[in-house]
């Protein structure tokens, strides 16, 4: 709490003492902090590397309680419903391969759709000039306070009438021509951009559509990733939704399969090891993603708060 | 909804700066590019919206047509119990996600600033928030679980009695409270984070010189300097809190009896359980109300999107 020492000269005094317990207390919280935030995922990959059947006598040990794939090979629908029975699981039909296919499409599908058609928008919001524009955009924005199940109720009975419930196109539809918010994080970078390259381009000629293809487009790559990262990794998250339209199994997703994974396990003795490796199969793409972007990731957040 | 404009000013400047070589509109070209969004925006935003106020003045159960009921859904909700009991427990949610979620982030984030710079660091913590909510409910299901939990072992092994985190009323919602906490933590802290770093490094300079004590500088200057930062996570909070159904949906499903009942929840029920969707309708316009209120407020009393610093 002595924020007043930040400033620069205090800095080598600090460091040449040999020992500062205040400091080592703001690390020890540091160090809490931390393992609040990581522990419990280890606890999960622990879990998963058990058998049901030693995880009750073994409740506290570091390692796995009799290392074992048993219950990776449940979620992938690689055991028999016997085996997968005497293992503990429910013994229900369960794939996951078929949930992590249908996340990656949905996800995909709807980041490609909403980052492309939000770059057009926001193109024309920041450089085009038209009566109207900023009442538009206003009003773009202001759909960010409408709560997603309002909407959801509404949307929900226009793809039933459409016939497109259980379908991929109905589960990505509402998703993929825009978000708000990726109008506005574009727009704002647009603005900044400089357009001397752009009016350049324009004195030649080009029209608008060149001037967005290969001039805002290339230059904006750095944002536009951030943005997809930040949309991929929201729409992977996703679970109102798809419970609502993608109950299906043929289209059932990740987080879907979870909560209908939880729910079929036996339930006087839960699945535990079972569930957590179908928690961490859930989990494990994200978890990739952030260790190959995570500084773009943590970056983001100075500018502008996801979703 | 969650944005520091912080470089917004200079370039609203631009824009408005005519390009008086091209006189004529853009206007053709311009609905050329804005049509994909134009689309989504009215199929998916606009005319839900309006369905939606439209759905809550009828009686309708997906077959047949909705009938006109007038205000009929409203006042049964008025005298609805479990419409109170949902508001009750939803407010007590996100007061405690409020409390203890600002508290602590703000504690990180002066850790952030002050001792641990390390982006690795800041990484880490924000690990939870990337997980979908789901994952983040089945991962404390487990670690809070009742016979055989690792959290319940610590409890037993300090002789303290074992707590049924998500079997007893009393603890269903705090515990649900606690998981959204844990997820975000890390991310409100470096929100909070990004805004200690705009606060500008003469203000401390001069407090020093005056001989303020760490916790009149931290009172009286970092805590108002930090206020629009604050308010924005404040109403990113309390907005985000009053929409808890993922965790709530995978976990208690609503129990033990209504003890996590929470609105969203209740408005998923009566409409997909129940297929009363004017009912559903109804609650989830008295929802978009609560959340529209709780940003005017924001707005015209913490005057979030002013600084102090100006």
């Amino acid at each position: 709490m002595t924020t007043a020492r930040v400033s620069a000269p205090a800095r080598p005094a600090i460091r040449r003492r040999p020992f500062n317990w205040r400091r080592a207390g703001a690390w020890a919280l540091v160090a809490v902090a931390v393992a609040v935030s990581v522990l419990p995922f280890y606890w999960v990959l622990r879990t998963a590397l058990s058998t049901n059947a030693a995880l009750a006598s073994n409740a506290t040990n570091l390692l796995p309680a009799d290392f074992n794939l048993g219950a990776f090979e449940r979620v992938f629908g690689l055991q028999s419903p016997e085996e997968a029975v005497a293992d503990g699981g429910s013994g229900a039909q369960i794939d996951f391969w078929s949930y992590l296919r249908n996340s990656v499409l949905f996800a995909s599908i709807t980041t490609t759709g909403a980052v492309f058609f939000s770059a057009m928008a926001a193109y024309a919001f920041a450089r085009l000039r038209w009566r109207g524009r900023n009442a538009v955009f206003s009003l773009f924005l202001a759909t960010m306070m409408v709560p997603p199940i309002f909407t959801a109720l509404p949307n929900f009975l226009l793809i039933k009438n459409l016939g497109l419930l259980n379908t991929m196109v109905g589960l990505v539809l509402p998703y993929i021509f825009m978000t708000p918010f990726a109008i506005f994080f574009l727009r704002q970078f647009f603005l900044n951009m400089s357009r001397e390259v752009e009016e350049a381009a324009m004195l030649d000629g080009a029209k608008h559509l060149r001037i967005f293809f290969q001039i805002i487009l290339p230059n904006a790559a750095a944002p536009l990733a951030t943005l997809a990262l930040l949309t991929f990794i929201g729409q992977w998250n996703e679970y109102f939704w798809p419970l609502l339209v993608g109950q299906d199994e043929s289209v059932r997703v990740l987080t879907v399969g979870l909560g209908v994974f939880k729910s079929q396990s036996p339930q006087g003795a839960p699945d535990w090891s079972g569930l957590m490796a179908a928690t961490l199969v859930s989990a494990l793409p994200v978890l990739i993603l952030f260790a190959a972007f995570g500084k773009k990731i943590v970056n983001s957040i100075g500018f502008s708060g996801i979703k | 909804m969650t944005t520091l404009t912080r470089n917004a000013s200079p370039a609203e400047h631009s824009v408005r700066r005519p390009l008086k070589r091209r006189g004529q509109s853009d206007l053709k070209i311009a609905l050329f590019f804005i049509a994909p969004a134009m689309i989504g925006f009215i199929v998916f935003y606009l005319v839900p919206t309006l369905r939606g106020i439209y759905l809550s003045f009828t009686e309708y159960n997906i077959l047949g047509d909705p009938t006109w009921i007038g205000t009929a859904n409203y006042e049964a909700i008025g005298k609805d119990p479990l419409f109170w009991n949902a508001l009750a427990v939803t407010t007590q949610y996100v007061l405690i996600n409020i409390v203890l979620q600002t508290a602590l982030a703000l504690g990180l984030a002066l850790l952030m600033h002050r001792v641990a710079k390390s982006t690795l660091i800041r990484g880490t913590l924000l690990l939870p928030y990337l997980m979908a909510n789901v994952i983040a409910a089945l991962l404390w299901f487990w670690l809070l679980d009742y016979q055989i939990g690792i959290v319940n072992y610590f409890i037993d092994a300090l002789g303290m009695p074992k707590v049924a985190f998500f079997g007893s009323e009393e603890w269903a919602i705090p515990t649900q409270a606690l998981i959204n906490t844990w997820r975000h933590m890390g991310y409100t802290a470096l929100l909070i984070f990004a805004g200690l770093q705009a606060i500008p490094h003469h203000v401390y300079e001069v407090a020093n010189l005056d001989g303020a004590s760490p916790w009149q500088t931290f009172r009286k200057i970092t805590l108002p300097l930090l206020r629009p930062v604050l308010a924005l996570v404040l109403i990113v909070t309390i907005i985000g809190s009053f929409q808890v159904f993922d965790t709530v949906a995978v976990t208690t499903q609503g129990g033990p009896v209504n003890a996590s009942r929470v609105l969203q929840f209740y408005i998923y029920q009566k409409a997909f359980t129940e297929s009363d969707f004017g009912y559903g309708s109804a609650l989830a316009v008295i929802l978009f109300v609560i959340l529209a209120l709780v940003a005017f407020i924001q707005m015209k009393f913490l005057k979030g999107n002013e600084s102090d610093l100006d």
